[in-house]
């Protein structure tokens, strides 16, 4: 039994198996056909700039970036995030008070945050060569941008470039401070901008369990806390 | 392996359970409530759905070209796929792939296939530990029992119990463990995290794959997944071959669609997705085992393939009746509730007595098709393969019977004989039918028989005038 026979077999199955069934034709693409709140056409390279339209509850009129952010906000303190609104100018101090707040000495921040970021009094690490496991085990936490954040469900993205570091290493350590500096109104929005080639984390607040009576635990695995910093131009 | 003797049998037992029916009802009100306030939030949930099922639709009745176009995006993005026709051959993979890696232990992701295929069974057989690692699946697993919801497999365990299953199968449990929940968290995130930091090979599923690109999926909350998807230098995903969606651009409607039906939650806390391999981030070595193990024959059954669109977000169990009061355990599958009570005798074939008698397990009402987020119709699926069950030859009994009343009730005049006789032997009417009907009122109460017949009652009445 080669493992090229048991594709043929599968496959011969699934030939067989839809011998009679009516042909079903591709639906039109979702963003065209179902009203909701990712469809809004945002224009490529800029994301966030385009208001939240048919967003439940919220007048299309007053759309702009700043509803978007505010929408981001609401939704990401919903996941018992700590979350901080700032004009891009006021990130470096925002980090600094964050870090102090937080108790951190040692923190990863992969290559490409930008230098006037890292707080002095604090051991950063740059994860380049890369640390182990075990390494990222004994920070107190890491510092990242993101790619982008989607409003209506309140979602972080990471995918990997620079300034966001490896997997690892916004899951190993226990506090995961991250900036955003785009937001998308929708899921679709965001698919639409991201890469599907490199390697994706889609974060919505702290890790979290409900499997012991559906009481919501924060921190299990992954960071216990995650605090966001969303700075907007504009 | 368990035996099951089929779902009245099993469902006799568990709804003696009162603290199991108490454990079911909390957490499944819990769910639907936080549910319908989550899809409430979309202004167009049934569009949403409806776009769902016919993407899904498409892919099944295209999936030897879909498939394809995923095989070749996995390999040119560095991955490795293999083929299994059924359970044992998706196992032997795995094994063969640890045994290669000079491993003896995995660390494992949440999997309804990896349990389907009972594949830590399979891997302790060949000597290699299988850790879980989601909470819920490791409660389970330390307490030497099996799961009872797609979801929240340990839904059946309060607290309390749980507390008692780590201190007395938890080596490392600390001495003054309490039942808060946020202990019990935590003492399962130091048991695992030496297991994490050590792991060489991990084995997960996955909630979607992208045929267009190669790219996996995987939706979960504790960061458990994460960590398993990571760290390890190798990666086994098991994937059903129904899982599969066409572009990534279609990971929108499920990924909106799947955390509001299953959890409540407008997103969940965790969503992982890879291509293949990531130089200088995460495994080295990625395999897919595409997996069919009674899907083509699913495939096959018109009225039946629709239950291929699932994807296994459990909003069907905690909706149901039958399973609020039966819990998971009585559909004696991995796949329970009304999802299960139509999966898994299509997935097996019809025929064992569990699964002739899993159509059985519903009472046709129908909630579980409302909330579908993919629109299966599990009723109209259900009382199909009734039909099927029907019409072997274990039911000529009922076929007579039915063909007795259809004679009686043909002629006024034979009912109303027929109900006066009923009548006069009601005080030897038996509370359980003899013989071969004794199946019917196992599991249901034989209704008694009135005084008067209702056309007896009416005549009387218009004599008082």
């Amino acid at each position: 039994m080669s493992v090229t026979s048991a594709r043929e077999e599968i496959m011969g199955r699934v030939r067989a198996a839809l011998a009679d069934a009516p042909d079903l034709p591709r639906p039109q693409a979702a963003s065209a056909e179902v009203p909701r709140p990712g469809q809004l056409a945002t224009p490529a390279g800029k994301p966030g700039h385009t208001g939240p339209g048919d967003l439940a509850g919220r007048d299309p009129a007053d759309a702009g970036p700043r509803s978007l952010v505010e929408l981001l906000a609401e939704r990401v303190r919903d996941y018992r995030a700590v979350v901080h609104v700032v004009a891009p100018a006021e990130v470096p101090a925002t980090i600094a008070a964050a870090v102090r707040r937080q108790g951190a000495r040692a923190m990863v921040a992969p290559e490409g945050v930008p230098a006037d970021w890292l707080t002095p009094g604090v051991d950063w690490h740059r994860d380049a060569p890369a640390l182990s496991a075990r390494d990222l085990d004994h920070v107190d936490g890491v510092l990242t941008t993101s790619a982008l954040a989607i409003a209506v469900t309140g979602t972080i993205v990471l995918d990997g470039s620079a300034g966001q570091g490896r997997r690892a290493v916004t899951l190993v350590p226990d506090y995961h401070l991250c900036v955003v500096r785009t937001v998308v109104p929708g899921v679709a929005d965001a698919l639409a901008l991201l890469a599907a080639d490199r390697p994706l984390t889609w974060i919505s607040g702290p890790s979290a369990t409900s499997d012991i009576e559906l009481d919501r635990v924060e921190g299990v695995h992954g960071p216990r806390t995650l605090e966001v910093v969303i700075a907007v131009d504009g | 392996m368990r035996t099951y003797l089929g779902f009245p049998q099993a469902a006799a037992v568990s709804t003696m359970d009162s603290q199991l029916r108490a454990n079911l009802r909390n957490a499944t009100h819990t769910i639907r409530d936080k549910r319908a306030a989550a899809i409430g939030e979309l202004p167009d949930w049934p569009g949403l759905r409806a776009h769902a099922k016919a993407v899904k639709d498409h892919t099944l009745r295209n999936l030897e070209s879909y498939l394809e176009q995923f095989e070749a995006a996995v390999v040119a993005a560095g991955g490795q796929v293999h083929w299994a026709r059924d359970a044992a051959e998706a196992n032997r993979i795995v094994i063969d792939l640890v045994r290669e890696a000079e491993a003896s232990e995995v660390v494992k992701v949440k999997s309804m296939a990896t349990q389907e295929i009972g594949l830590n069974e399979a891997l302790e057989a060949a000597g290699i530990a299988a850790h879980e690692t989601d909470l819920a699946e490791l409660i389970v697993q330390l307490g030497g029992d099996t799961p009872s919801h797609i979801l929240v497999p340990a839904i059946h365990r309060n607290r309390a119990e749980i507390r008692e299953i780590f201190r007395d199968r938890m080596p490392d449990a600390p001495a003054d463990l309490t039942d808060e929940p946020a202990v019990l968290a935590a003492a399962a995130r130091t048991h695992l995290r030496e297991r994490f930091l050590a792991a060489k090979v991990a084995v997960s599923g996955a909630n979607f794959a992208v045929a267009e690109t190669g790219t996996l999926v995987v939706v979960e909350s504790e960061g458990n997944g994460r960590m398993c998807l990571t760290l390890p230098e190798i990666l086994i995903s098991i994937v059903g071959i129904e899982k599969l969606v066409p572009t990534f651009a279609d990971l929108d409607v499920f990924l909106q669609l799947l955390p509001r039906s299953s959890t409540g939650e407008r997103m969940n806390p965790y969503t992982s997705m890879w291509t293949g391999v990531t130089p200088g981030d995460g495994p080295t070595s990625v395999h897919v085992v595409l997996v069919d193990n009674g899907r083509t024959r699913v495939l096959a059954d018109d009225v039946g393939r629709q239950a291929l669109r699932c994807i296994r977000c459990s909003a069907c169990l905690n909706v149901c009746p039958v399973y609020e009061r039966a819990g998971g355990h009585a559909y004696g599958s991995v796949y329970p509730g009304p999802i299960g009570a139509i999966l898994t005798p299509q997935l097996r074939g019809v025929g064992s007595a569990l699964d002739t008698s899993l159509p059985y397990a519903s009472t046709l009402c129908g909630a579980c098709y409302d909330v579908c987020p993919v629109a299966i119709d599990i009723p109209e699926v259900l009382v199909h393969l009734r039909a099927r069950v029907a019409s072997g030859p274990g039911h000529l009994g009922e076929k007579a019977a039915m063909g007795v009343a259809g004679w009686v009730l043909r002629s006024p005049r034979r009912l109303g004989w027929a109900q006066r006789w009923a009548v006069r032997t009601r005080r030897f009417a038996p509370k359980r039918l003899p013989g071969a009907f004794g199946g019917w009122t196992d599991t249901r109460d034989l209704p008694r028989v009135p005084e008067q017949s209702f056309r007896d009652w009416w005549r009387s009445e218009g004599e008082k005038g």
